[in-house]
């Protein structure tokens, strides 16, 4: 699909994005998808670090043959307007596990956006994504879940949790679920919140200092997403580069 | 060691310590004794520093004394768990006066030899206590002048401090305190205590929620880690029952945010026969 004008808040999918940075793309970047396809029972994982100065978009559209496995881990720290953006569509049998770190700071905003599509039964999809902020960033994810009529015993669950260092920082997120099947299991989850003073204050007194205790916490509180990566280099990879990001903040 | 001088704090403007002194000498165990609302969960926080919990008067004068091959502050970090019958000769700081622990921030309070026992330990998910405690002691030594302790000599001292209390060492591979028993908890303190050898430890409670065993245990633990020349504690309590483990050399009965009653150990054993109205 070719967008005719540039995205607006009334196109849900982009509706908590930056519109100033849109405007640095071309009308014909909207409609570039890069296209990956998965063979019947092929498994593939993609680690990205999206921490350039940004702008950035991101599309990607996987096709997931019967009994396939994708997997893809991102960390989204851009240094401007960021998004990731991933269509999923998933033969009988297949699984796509996805998590993913908003964090940053500035104005910036960092956002995932899903679309992930149980065409045929017995598929499976699992998303985690955590949103760290501060400063007057915002991290978004939009997570959309369509089960297909005739695609029964999907297994689809999407959590989300945000931390807001600051007054001032924001998370979206904006769970969709469109079931048409009966015997499914579709889980989801929202929460956002701040540090836990009172973790910071037991860290404090055990002599951790403030900023020491700050990223214990944030790293436990992104671990989740990273948590289904089965390669423990990667895994620290992810977890060093969402990290790095926070160790820009004075 | 530790000198409190007319100590005024309020919570949320409340007004809840009213002039409390006291002073702890080194090699002294005071027992902190009073009903709800006394006032003694507050003196805990407020010479931990936690914030909300403001201080309106007063001082707060730490001196610990230092080993004389010692570091800058706070006592040295022994891989023993037994009391050391050659304890080497103790010098008073420079300077003779102590520190002003009000100035200081809570992390730095800790690092200078402070150590507050939680009435409620927290919860810490995703952090395991190993990271955790290492990170501590770490930090504290770094803040002292000291050389970190590396992953080895890390896990050797905990083994040690874990076994000292009777806590299995698979628990601190375990997030902080996520999924504790409150009796797990209170001996985890107890390791945490061992492995970060404070110079004073205040001990909120430590006692609540301990069966006979645990209390025991945790008792000798205390007794370990703590009964030195060089060290002094404040225990907080509710009962008399810890006080059978470890012995105080002083009483003290907290009323309406100040000490009404100070004596020896006899003193706890009144105030469970006869009540804490009668007797302050």
């Amino acid at each position: 699909m070719t967008l005719l004008a540039l995205p607006t808040a009334r196109d849900e999918e982009w509706r908590y994005a930056d519109f100033a940075a849109l405007e640095a793309f071309a009308l014909e970047d909207f409609g570039r998808w890069k296209e990956i396809a998965l063979a019947p029972g092929e498994t593939r994982r993609k680690c990205l670090i999206l921490d350039g100065p940004g702008p950035e978009l991101h599309r990607v559209r996987l096709t997931l043959g019967e009994g396939a496995r994708a997997e893809l881990f991102a960390v989204n720290a851009g240094g401007a307007y960021t998004r990731l953006e991933v269509e999923v569509r998933l033969a009988r049998g297949a699984h796509f596990e996805f998590g993913g770190v908003t964090i940053g700071g500035d104005s910036t905003t960092r956002e995932f956006v899903t679309r992930t599509i149980h065409a045929e039964p017995e598929a499976s999809s699992n998303q985690v994504v955590r949103a760290v902020h501060w400063g007057e960033a915002t991290g978004n994810f939009l997570g959309r879940i369509e089960v297909a009529r005739h695609a029964q015993q999907t297994d689809a669950a999407q959590d989300f949790k945000g931390l807001l260092l600051e007054r001032g920082a924001a998370a979206n997120a904006k769970p969709e679920l469109e079931i048409f099947a009966d015997d499914v299991k579709c889980a989801h989850g929202a929460a956002i919140g701040q540090l836990d003073e009172a973790a910071r204050f037991y860290m404090a007194a055990r002599g951790i200092p403030p900023e020491s205790a700050r990223k214990l916490l944030v790293q436990a509180f992104i671990a989740d997403a990273f948590v289904a990566v089965a390669d423990e280099a990667e895994r620290d990879a992810l977890l060093n580069a969402a990290l790095a990001a926070l160790g820009d903040k004075a | 060691m530790l000198e409190i001088t007319d100590l005024h704090a309020t919570v949320g403007g409340t007004p809840i310590l009213n002039g409390l002194s006291l002073a702890v000498n080194a090699g002294e165990v005071h027992a902190i004794m009073g009903p709800n609302g006394a006032g003694k969960s507050t003196l805990a926080y407020v010479l931990g520093g936690r914030p909300g919990y403001e201080v309106t008067g007063g001082s707060v004068r730490f001196t610990p004394l230092l080993p004389l091959a010692g570091g800058a502050g706070g006592g040295p970090v022994t891989a023993s768990a037994a009391p050391d019958p050659t304890h080497p000769p103790l010098t008073p700081p420079a300077g003779g006066r102590g520190i002003d622990l009000l100035a200081l921030e809570p992390h730095e309070r800790a690092a200078a030899g402070l150590f507050l026992g939680f009435q409620y330990p927290v919860e810490i998910p995703g952090v395991s206590n190993v990271q955790f405690l290492r990170e501590a002691l770490n930090a504290q030594r770094k803040a002292r002048g000291q050389e970190p302790l590396s992953g080895g000599e890390f896990l050797k001292l905990a083994r040690e401090k874990a076994a000292l209390l009777k806590l299995d060492m698979e628990m601190l591979k375990r997030p902080v305190n996520v999924g504790f028993s409150g009796g797990e908890k209170k001996r985890a303190e107890m390791v945490q205590m061992g492995i970060l050898d404070p110079t004073f430890a205040v001990l909120d409670e430590t006692d609540s929620g301990l069966d006979i065993d645990a209390l025991r245990i945790v008792g000798e633990g205390i007794n370990a880690i703590m009964r030195k020349p060089d060290k002094g504690v404040l225990l907080i309590t509710h009962y008399q029952r810890l006080l059978d483990y470890v012995r105080p050399d002083f009483v003290h009965v907290l009323s309406k945010g100040r000490i009404v009653k100070s004596g020896g150990p006899e003193l706890a054993l009144e105030l469970e026969r006869e009540g804490y109205e009668a007797v302050a």
